[in-house]
């Protein structure tokens, strides 16, 4: 009978058995570990960190090896899993001023206080594959406690040539829990960056350079590397440092021409990301700038500056689950279809013949 | 029916609006003219309820419009009122059929009868000179003119008292503006609208208007009966914009 | 993986989140209200906002029926229902008229449903003006304003171009004369099942974060001209298995030269009438 192609409870044990052989692979292949994955293949675990928007990099390595390796499906994984967590209070601020650098750059300036660190990066090696075996961990000196280093964007605000983003207490909107609701405020579009999809923001970013969305920027400052989170738990009513995660923060530079209100000066377009990924957070900062077109009285005309259609499609979660719904069946809706489609050829045929 | 006064609208330093007044009753068609920059067409979106001001009163078969809310003006802006723009591309809907253009309003305005709703729109495309056969085109491929007549039967559907028409003969051609302005003079007089007409085309003023406004710097420098500002221009640069006109 | 779960996996924060969103969404029947929707551990599109919704209503004494295209076995069904005996070992069943609570997506049961049952609809895109209005605040505005000329217009359009409507499932309808609402992808065929229906329905549309309803009892019109009347269709067949001339049909291919047949698409009434 044609109902048993309905599938049924065999069928998905079966895909789910078989999923499990093909994840494990070659069973004569020594297995790998949620460690050797997370400490060789760290960056894919920060990625899976960043879009599943949960800053550990154990489970974020236990997912990328139950999702055999897919990043999307891995940070999947870990968003619904840190979702069932409880919300236990909000961190103070981050200051990623007293960040303990690992890597710091500035494009803009050729030396400034507490100097180039150029750390660990992909940057100036030559793309070949290395066929003869890799050398075993290379000696790394310890680098000596950073002296001082204040943000560049806070050096130019100093000197009036940046204009300051307005402090505000406010608790910003948390998108975990209240989702998106325009116009959404700078707090819950960078939020809702962090965790997007990195090669959605990627091309957004790029388009901007491309000539969709006006960009003149410049790499003020991006910097890698530990920072402190703090809560301030009711009980005890002063902070206490609770451990420190490893971010990416990106501070693009852009001209402004000024209005009646403002004088001509450098506006900033912001990036954080939780873990390293210095690519994503140029990214953020580039379209985080886009963005503020409305608030700086510039024309909303690229896709990039259109808040709605870039927070909206850049979580990879939402679009991989509604991209993928079109699997499920849709026997009923095409059957309809099936249905409108005769209707309307026999009524284009009755007036064809006559 | 309107009338403002003490209307205020600055944009920084520059006052596009400064403290200007206009009354206008049924069935009368006012131009207000002037050069770009006037004030011209910020007057008429304050008329029209679409751009607040600094300071001033727009008062509407009694009610205040500046205080009404976005709801009550959308309802005027698709019963009592209509609004004219220079681009009919801005109006249309060009993915959408001539007709559908036309019979929008009325279903806006609850009209559930399809074919009532389709003889409605034949006989407004009609109107306009537009052959209802077309009426299931899309508009795209239609002459500007045509486009422009479009956007008028769409407006004039549900028979609004009081038109703004922001320069509708702008961006024709010359023998097309002629046409146009007949065919708007024609509907008006035999509709009694009341218009209010922005143009900087002093003969399409003349044609149209029963009194003229002239505006310069966000002020009101004279106002009359179209004849009488026309044939007897009292301010110095209402006779600048005559001569300038006779000139060309 | 049951333990270390609340009951119905939401913990009873997020639950009672959720069931303030019903009880507004209940009191202004087809408005769509905005919630704080939680990842699932099922992907977005695949039933999140009706799972969201029946973790929200579910207690220990309800009995689960989980239905796609109408049917009780197909995968993703299955996968829900054994989502919910997981997590909240409540009694699942396929019987329409035993379930307190029946979860579904795409279909309205064939069998008329009762005041004290609860039918929960997987919506994927809640918003019916998106095709002809994509900005959330825009079309906000326009049920806000009871701007509905344009899903008309479209309908005109239809009508013009092809001498009728062209949507066969996810009929737009106006809610207690008021909101205009996706009855999510039903076929136009349920969409008569709407209206003053006695059980309570509610909408759950996870990844677009909204949540809508109509209560019970409540004039559901399917939008249309008086004079081309909404008119829902099915297949001019009666099923191959329990001769139904009345049911919504699935049409299956038996070979590859045009042999066809029909069936029930809803499984649970198929069945009945196969055994009466």
């Amino acid at each position: 009978m044609y109902v048993s192609v309905k599938g049924g409870e065999q069928a998905i044990d079966a895909a789910h058995t078989w999923q499990a052989a093909l994840r494990r692979g070659d069973a004569a292949v020594p297995e790998v570990s949620i460690t050797q994955l997370r400490e060789q293949l760290g960056l894919a675990v920060d990625r899976v960190m960043a879009e599943g928007a949960c800053a550990d990099p154990e489970l974020a390595a236990q997912a990328l090896k139950q999702a055999r390796g897919d990043t999307t499906e891995a940070a999947f994984l870990l968003r619904a899993y840190r979702n069932t967590l409880p919300r236990l209070g909000a961190s103070l601020p981050m200051d990623t001023g007293a960040m303990r650098v690992e890597r710091r750059i500035s494009a803009t300036y050729k030396d400034l206080p507490g100097g180039q660190v150029l750390g660990p990066t992909f940057d100036y090696t030559h793309r070949l594959l290395e066929f003869a075996a890799p050398i075993a961990a290379p000696p790394v000196e310890a680098t000596e406690p950073a002296a001082a280093m204040p943000r560049v964007s806070d050096v130019l605000a100093r000197e009036g040539l940046m204009a300051r983003d307005a402090p505000s207490d406010a608790e910003p909107a948390d998108i975990t829990r209240d989702g998106l609701r325009f116009p959404a405020d700078r707090s819950l579009r960078l939020q809702a960056m962090a965790r997007g999809d990195e090669g959605f923001l990627l091309a957004m970013g790029y388009s901007t350079q491309r000539g969709y969305g006006n960009a003149h920027p410049f790499v003020g400052e991006i910097r890698i590397g530990a920072v402190s989170v703090e809560i301030v738990p009711p009980e005890l009513g002063f902070a206490i440092d609770i451990g420190e995660i490893t971010v990416s923060e990106c501070q693009m530079v852009n001209q402004f021409a000024g209005n009646a209100e403002a004088p001509p000066q450098f506006t900033r377009g912001y990036g954080l990301v939780v873990g390293r990924n210095e690519r994503k957070a140029m990214a953020v900062a580039l379209v985080d700038r886009a963005q503020r077109a409305p608030e700086l009285g510039e024309d909303v005309k690229a896709p990039a500056q259109d808040a709605e259609f870039v927070l909206y499609h850049c979580d990879n979660v939402e679009s991989t689950g509604f991209v993928e719904h079109l699997k499920l069946p849709h026997y009923v809706d095409f059957q309809s279809e099936l249905e409108k489609l005769r209707s309307l050829r026999a009524r284009w045929e009755a007036e064809r013949a006559s | 029916m309107m009338h403002a006064e003490g209307l205020v609208l600055r944009f920084g330093a520059v006052a596009a609006l400064d403290d200007v007044a206009m009354e206008i009753h049924p069935g009368e068609v006012l131009a207000i003219v002037g050069e770009s920059g006037s004030g011209k067409t910020s007057l008429l979106r304050v008329l029209a309820g679409l751009q607040p001001v600094q300071a001033g009163s727009v008062v509407f078969d009694g009610q205040e419009v500046l205080s009404l809310s976005d709801a009550a003006k959308r309802r005027l802006m698709r019963t009592e009122w209509g609004f004219i723009h220079q681009n009919a591309r801005d109006a249309l809907r060009l993915d959408i059929s001539a007709g559908g253009n036309v019979g929008e309003r009325l279903m806006a305005a609850g009209a559930r009868h399809y074919g009532r709703i389709r003889e409605e729109t034949a006989h407004w495309l009609r109107r306009v000179e537009i052959d209802p056969a077309r009426m299931d085109e899309n508009p795209r491929n239609f002459s500007g003119g045509m486009q422009q007549r479009l956007q008028i039967a769409r407006t004039l559907i549900t028979r609004p008292r009081l038109v703004f028409m922001d320069e509708p003969t702008g961006g024709l051609d010359v023998s097309v503006q002629a046409k146009l302005l007949d065919l708007i003079r024609g509907l008006v007089a035999e509709l009694g609208l009341a218009v209010v007409l922005v143009t900087h085309d002093i003969a399409a003023a003349r044609l149209l208007a029963h009194r003229i406004m002239v505006m310069r710097h966000g002020r009101v420098v004279e106002e009359g009966l179209t004849d009488r500002v026309l044939d007897d221009p009292r301010h110095a640069y209402t006779q600048l914009l005559v001569s300038s006109v006779l000139a060309a | 993986m049951t333990t270390g779960y609340n009951f119905a996996y939401l913990d009873e924060a997020t639950k009672r989140m959720i069931r303030r969103a019903l009880l507004k969404a209940i009191a202004v029947p087809g408005h769509q209200v905005p919630f704080g929707a939680r990842e699932m551990p099922l992907p977005y599109g695949w039933g999140t906002g009706g799972i969201q919704v029946t973790a929200s209503v579910i207690g220990s004494d309800d009995r689960l029926k989980v239905i796609d295209q109408g049917a009780d076995d197909t995968t993703n069904a299955i996968s829900i229902r054994r989502f919910f005996a997981r997590v909240a070992g409540v009694e699942t069943t396929e019987s329409t008229t035993e379930a307190t609570i029946i979860q579904t997506r795409h279909r309205i049961p064939e069998t008329p449903l009762r005041e004290d049952q609860v039918l929960v609809y997987q919506v994927p895109m809640p918003e019916p003006l998106f095709k002809l209005e994509p900005r959330v605040r825009e079309s906000t505005k326009l049920h806000a304003l009871a701007e509905y000329g344009l899903m008309q217009v479209k309908l005109y359009e239809d009508i013009a171009k092809q001498g009728e409507v062209a949507t066969s499932y996810n009929h737009p309808v106006i809610v207690d004369g008021r909101y205009l609402m996706s009855p999510s992808p039903i076929p136009a065929f349920d969409n008569p099942k709407m209206d003053m229906n006695p059980a309570i329905q509610l909408f759950g549309a996870g990844r677009e974060k909204r949540i809508y309803a109509v209560p019970p009892y409540t004039r559901v019109e399917s939008l249309d001209f008086e004079d081309h009347p909404f008119r829902p269709i099915r297949a001019p067949h009666a099923c191959a298995l329990c001769r139904s001339t009345e049911s919504y049909l699935d049409e299956l291919i038996t070979d590859d030269r045009g042999g066809r047949r029909f069936i029930c698409s809803d499984t649970d009434y198929c069945a009945q009438r196969q055994r009466t």
